[in-house]
């Protein structure tokens, strides 16, 4: 039985990944699920310098999933560096940079002081929608999107997936646009830019006003998203958006990702990660499935 | 430090103890593991709400694996909660966070102070400072602990009267000094060496003042609203003095690097 995909020559032991931001540089989850049992772990956004992200509050939960505007605290690309790489590279598991800016040059910085790193790609973050300058700016419009992802495929010594919105009008624009300019793949779906009043206070509940939605309310907008950018773009594509389980993730990869990303359900059951790993296999042990590559996008 | 897991518990009590405030004993071997200020996260059943609900830990039986906590009913997963019986079983997320630093009131002449909900997690802390009940005698001990309730439905006052000297105050008067925890100490001329508190922002914010203003040591046990309880997501946190050890930009994260802080520590 294979479990085994690859994305851009690089080869992971299983579809599952971490979702950017859900699960830290994976030293707190470490406790509860064995990091060598996944495909990748995709760090938390990181930026040149530590950003201090927003006020609080900064979590809401909502009606089957949760809203979130963090705004991308992290402790720049230096601490990274010494931190949180060497810790992953302990474990027999793929590391993926999630990399974020304010500027294009941000991006480029922190994507050359990775060049000698040694981690397996980058994920570039231009959908994040909780900062006032840069992430989401980039990745909304095809041909600023266009622009940043040939900039950065320029000086990038790994591959590169551009992670993208989904608040845009039509996602197979953007899709193909970071394909036309080089990235080797895409992630989809970043969060969905939402909104919480508490009406007793007559007041927003995040400090931020708007905050990204995440967790199972967003899966079927996340899967048909993922099913749209299979029919536009050659690439491979890691599908995330509300995953509990296995066969959610099998939701997305028969719509055409080749991996998968468990995102906010970290939060609610640590063991999400694993759980999902063992539920792929005895899917495919039950329906005789030998290689899971031929489950990538077999509806159509 | 303890292995964080999400376990399964059985509720061996549950019963409404003042309005809205429900007071729940479950029985978990994360007992074993836990200490004064720590909390657990509790899983609604409805999963449609999806988040676990931090609530403090009251009270410690480590030897029988039992956990009790006093909640107050606040949205819709702690409604859910407070219909749960006897014997059934619950979700629960724990050992979570660092927990009083009990070393810090040894021997000296402590002010426990509780406001509202943050009450609860005044219990172990009591316990423990005292020595236990038969130590702690009836009025002989050197912990002063300053409960402030809204109105006449107190909760927890005996069982904390067997760790110490109770003061209660009450917003409306009905019961003990009208006002607040810190008209309490002007009323009565209390001093201390030390502080530690769990309440309201504003109450955290008197109780830090005067701690400063006095010269002493003060802990407080925060709160904000989180969602993974371990650390992962930086929903929860809080600006502090210093730089903070895992993004070094000074914010903490209220569920793995407190909830209790030195209140000189923190912006509140």
């Amino acid at each position: 039985m294979n479990t085994k995909v690859a994305i851009a020559g690089v080869e992971f032991k299983n579809p599952v990944m971490t979702g950017s931001g859900t699960f830290g540089s994976g030293m707190e989850y470490g406790e509860f699920v064995d990091l060598n049992r996944l495909g990748a772990v995709v760090t938390k956004g990181v930026a040149n310098v530590p950003w201090e992200g927003n006020p609080t509050p900064r979590v809401a939960e909502v009606y089957g999933g949760m809203l979130n505007a963090i705004g991308l605290q992290n402790p720049g690309i230096d601490v990274l560096i010494q931190r949180d790489i060497p810790f992953l590279k302990q474990y027999d598991t793929k590391i993926i940079v999630n990399v974020c800016g304010k500027t294009v040059e941000d991006y480029v910085e922190v994507v050359e002081r990775l060049a000698d790193e040694k981690v397996d790609m980058l994920e570039i973050n231009v959908s994040c929608p909780n900062v006032k300058k840069g992430a989401i700016a980039f990745g909304q419009k095809a041909d600023s999107l266009f622009d940043i992802t040939s900039k950065i495929k320029k000086v990038a010594k790994q591959p590169i997936i551009m992670k993208l919105s989904p608040n845009v009008t039509d996602i197979t624009e953007m899709a193909k646009a970071a394909e036309a300019a080089g990235s080797d793949a895409i992630s989809l779906i970043n969060t969905l830019t939402g909104m919480k009043i508490d009406i007793h206070k007559r007041a927003f509940v995040l400090a931020n006003k708007t905050g990204g939605l995440s967790g199972p309310a967003v899966k079927p907008v996340a899967v048909r998203m993922v099913y749209q950018c299979a029919q536009a773009v050659k690439i491979p594509i890691i599908g995330m958006g509300g995953i509990a389980n296995a066969e959610d993730a099998l939701e997305f990869m028969m719509a055409g990702a080749t991996a998968v990303a468990v995102g906010a359900m970290n939060f609610v059951n640590p063991y999400t990660t694993a759980e999902v790993v063992e539920g792929i296999e005895k899917f495919m042990e039950e329906k005789q499935v030998e290689d899971i590559r031929e489950l990538i996008g077999c509806v159509r | 430090m303890s292995q964080k897991k999400k376990v399964s518990a059985v509720i061996t009590a549950h019963k409404e103890i003042a309005p809205a405030i429900f007071d729940m004993q479950i029985q978990t071997e994360l007992a074993k593991e836990a200490k004064a200020g720590q909390f657990i996260a509790l899983y609604p059943k409805n999963e449609s709400t999806l988040l676990p609900r931090p609530i403090s830990i009251c009270e410690i039986d480590e030897k029988r694996e039992k956990l009790r906590i006093v909640y107050r009913i606040a949205g819709k997963g702690t409604r859910e909660f407070s219909t749960y019986k006897e014997g059934e079983a619950v979700s629960v997320l724990g050992i979570l966070g660092n927990g009083f630093p009990i070393e810090a009131g040894k021997e000296k002449k402590i002010f426990l102070m509780g406001g509202g909900i943050g009450i609860p997690p005044m219990l172990e802390l009591a316990k423990e400072l005292s020595g236990g009940a038969e130590k702690a005698g009836n009025g002989k001990t050197g912990v002063n602990i300053i409960l402030g309730y809204r109105d006449a439905q107190l909760f927890l006052k005996e069982d904390l009267e067997r760790y110490g000297n109770v003061y209660v105050a009450t917003e409306d008067g009905s019961i003990g000094t009208k006002g607040n925890v810190m008209d309490v100490l002007r009323e009565n001329g209390l001093q201390a060496d030390v502080i530690f508190a769990c309440g309201p922002m504003p109450m955290l914010r008197a109780v830090k003042n005067y701690a400063k203003e006095q010269e002493i040591p003060a802990y407080i046990s925060l709160e904000e609203r989180m969602a993974c309880g371990v650390g992962a997501c930086l929903g929860c946190v809080c600006k502090t003095k210093n730089v903070d050890r895992h993004s070094h930009v000074n914010n903490a994260r209220i569920c793995t690097d407190g909830p209790v802080f030195e209140a000189d520590e923190v912006e509140i």
